[in-house]
């Protein structure tokens, strides 16, 4: 008789669990970081590990102050978050802006909320836009990649006067001025195959958001219509890390596959609208924020129908 | 005695109007930026509950149930325009600072919640009282955050330069720092509070 369990349901598990998620996102990051200080010098690993270092800190602070399990700091969601933040971050900055940045991704991003898995917001985001907002001067001086003469900092390609300057060859390798992790395409495109054949994240988040990017930058990218370059929109700036490394977490991003294409496609045109009629030059950070407040009403409208029951159930109109 | 100065702590205390009760956040969060406005808004919502709280608090007998909320926005809408007015004359540049928000005390809820949940039925003494403890708890509570806001989103405090060297933290200054200082403090402050058991 004891070898009959009785229990409820999942009784199938997979091995996956969040620990291994965060460390597998966090190898695929490397490339891409690996790229980033070649390309800027090694200062610029500094950056990445004060980020990171702050992130964990912070994280190991709260969780000791919230009398939680001090061990799910090895959960690696601190050091992702530092590492994400690192990669949007200019190369070359005061060592306390990476710090400052930590603790605010880590606090006002994430633990205020209650922890991992509570947060409405990307915590790395979060982070970035506080910065961005704070110290606006710190956080737009960008600096050349170091086998250019002139080394002092330059416009990102998506500068509107500089734009014309950068061939595609140039903006998949990464040859040019931008934040420290989402310059270099390719290293980025690496990463984001490893996750999608160890199936961690999907393509519906990442297509819909480039895709729609692409289309509204063609549209109206220049004056009149179907004129603008839409390759250059879809390579440029943040958008191939923020795609496929920030709008696909786990915890801030639709559940079902339909709501996954709509939340793609609302980041994919506010980062468009932003680009093309905002103030700033790059609005892949502030959609993927204002996404992420959608979310709960996403997912309240592409609720699965539950099995056997009728397609149109009273309870599912109502609000 | 003890009775009349529960009154007037309560509204610095236990029912603060901006941490506790959460009431009139609309000034608070909109003239925050800098200690001089802070207290600026401060005094002049005193003054305006001060006032209207004596008034309503006089004439609670013959104003009609049906009509009252009309009648108090009367008799404060009278305060705002002498505090306006006054302001206007003796500190313009403290008047350009607040702008619309001193007319606005007349809809501020803090000022008509008193009227209508305390003034209205309890006698002169009292209201007094009542009206100084939340005008005293606004003021402290604008003043707490203010300062916060003045020193780190701007470096300085009642426009002097506090620490040399210190990159100011511009988010604070700006409209979405109000509302985080503003949260964390309440959330602060219930943290505190439930820790003492006095919630």
């Amino acid at each position: 008789m004891s070898k009959l369990t009785v229990s409820p349901s999942p009784h199938i598990k997979s091995g996956q669990t969040t620990k291994k998620i965060m460390w597998a996102v966090i190898i695929s990051l490397v490339p891409a970081g690996i790229a980033g200080v070649y390309i800027y010098g090694i200062s610029s690993l500094n950056v990445i590990i004060l980020s990171i270092l702050s992130c964990t800190f912070t994280e190991a602070l709260f969780l000791k102050f919230r009398n939680r399990d001090p061990k799910t700091i090895l959960d690696g969601s601190a050091i992702l978050t530092g590492l994400l933040l690192a990669y949007n971050l200019p190369p070359q900055m005061p060592f306390w802006i990476p710090i400052v940045g930590g603790v605010v991704s880590i606090i006002l991003g994430k633990q205020i909320f209650g922890g991992l898995g509570q947060n409405i917001f990307n915590p790395a985001l979060v982070g970035r836009a506080f910065l961005q907002i704070s110290w606006p001067v710190y956080m737009t001086t960008w600096k050349n990649p170091r086998w250019w003469p002139d080394a002092v900092s330059s416009a990102t390609p998506l500068a509107k006067e500089v734009s014309s300057h950068f061939s595609y060859t140039d903006l998949f390798l990464g040859n040019h001025a931008g934040s420290l992790g989402e310059v270099c395409v390719i290293a980025l495109l690496i990463g984001a195959l490893f996750l999608l054949f160890t199936k961690i994240i999907s393509l519906h988040i990442p297509l819909s958001f480039i895709g729609t990017v692409g289309v509204i930058t063609w549209i109206f990218g220049k004056e009149g219509f179907f004129k603008g370059d839409f390759i250059f929109n879809m390579l440029a700036g943040g958008i191939i890390l923020g795609a496929f490394f920030m709008a696909t977490d786990y915890v801030t991003s639709p559940l079902t596959k339909k709501g996954k294409i709509i939340f793609g496609i609302g980041c994919g045109a506010l980062t468009a609208i932003i680009r093309l009629r905002g103030g700033y030059p790059e609005g892949v950070c502030y959609s993927i924020l204002f996404m992420n407040a959608a979310v709960p009403i996403i997912d309240r409208f592409t609720k699965t129908r539950k099995y056997g029951f009728a397609r149109k159930s009273p309870s599912a109109i109502t609000f | 005695m003890k009775k009349l100065l529960k009154e007037f702590f309560k509204g610095i205390g236990s029912e603060n109007p901006t941490f506790r009760l959460v009431l009139g956040l609309c000034p608070t969060l909109a003239v925050s930026t800098s200690v001089i406005n802070g207290i600026g808004m401060g005094i002049a919502a005193t003054f305006v509950l001060l006032g209207s709280n004596i008034i309503i608090s006089l004439v609670r007998k013959f104003i009609p149930d049906q009509i009252r909320i009309p009648c108090f926005i009367v008799i404060i809408a009278t305060f705002v325009t002498i505090v306006e007015l006054t302001m206007k004359a003796y500190a313009p540049e403290l008047s350009k600072a607040l702008g619309i928000f001193v007319p606005l005390i007349v809809v501020n809820c803090m000022v008509l919640g008193r009227a209508e949940a305390f003034a209205r039925k309890e006698g002169v003494l009292k209201s007094i009282l009542d009206a100084l403890g939340m005008g005293i708890g606004f003021t402290l509570a604008l003043l707490l955050i203010s300062s916060i806001r003045e020193i780190l989103g701007n470096g300085t405090l009642f426009g002097l330069l506090v620490i040399k060297g210190f990159e100011p933290v511009l988010y604070l200054v700006l409209a979405p720092g109000a509302l985080l200082v503003i949260g964390l403090l309440i959330g602060g402050i219930n943290f505190l509070a439930r820790k003492r058991r006095v919630v």
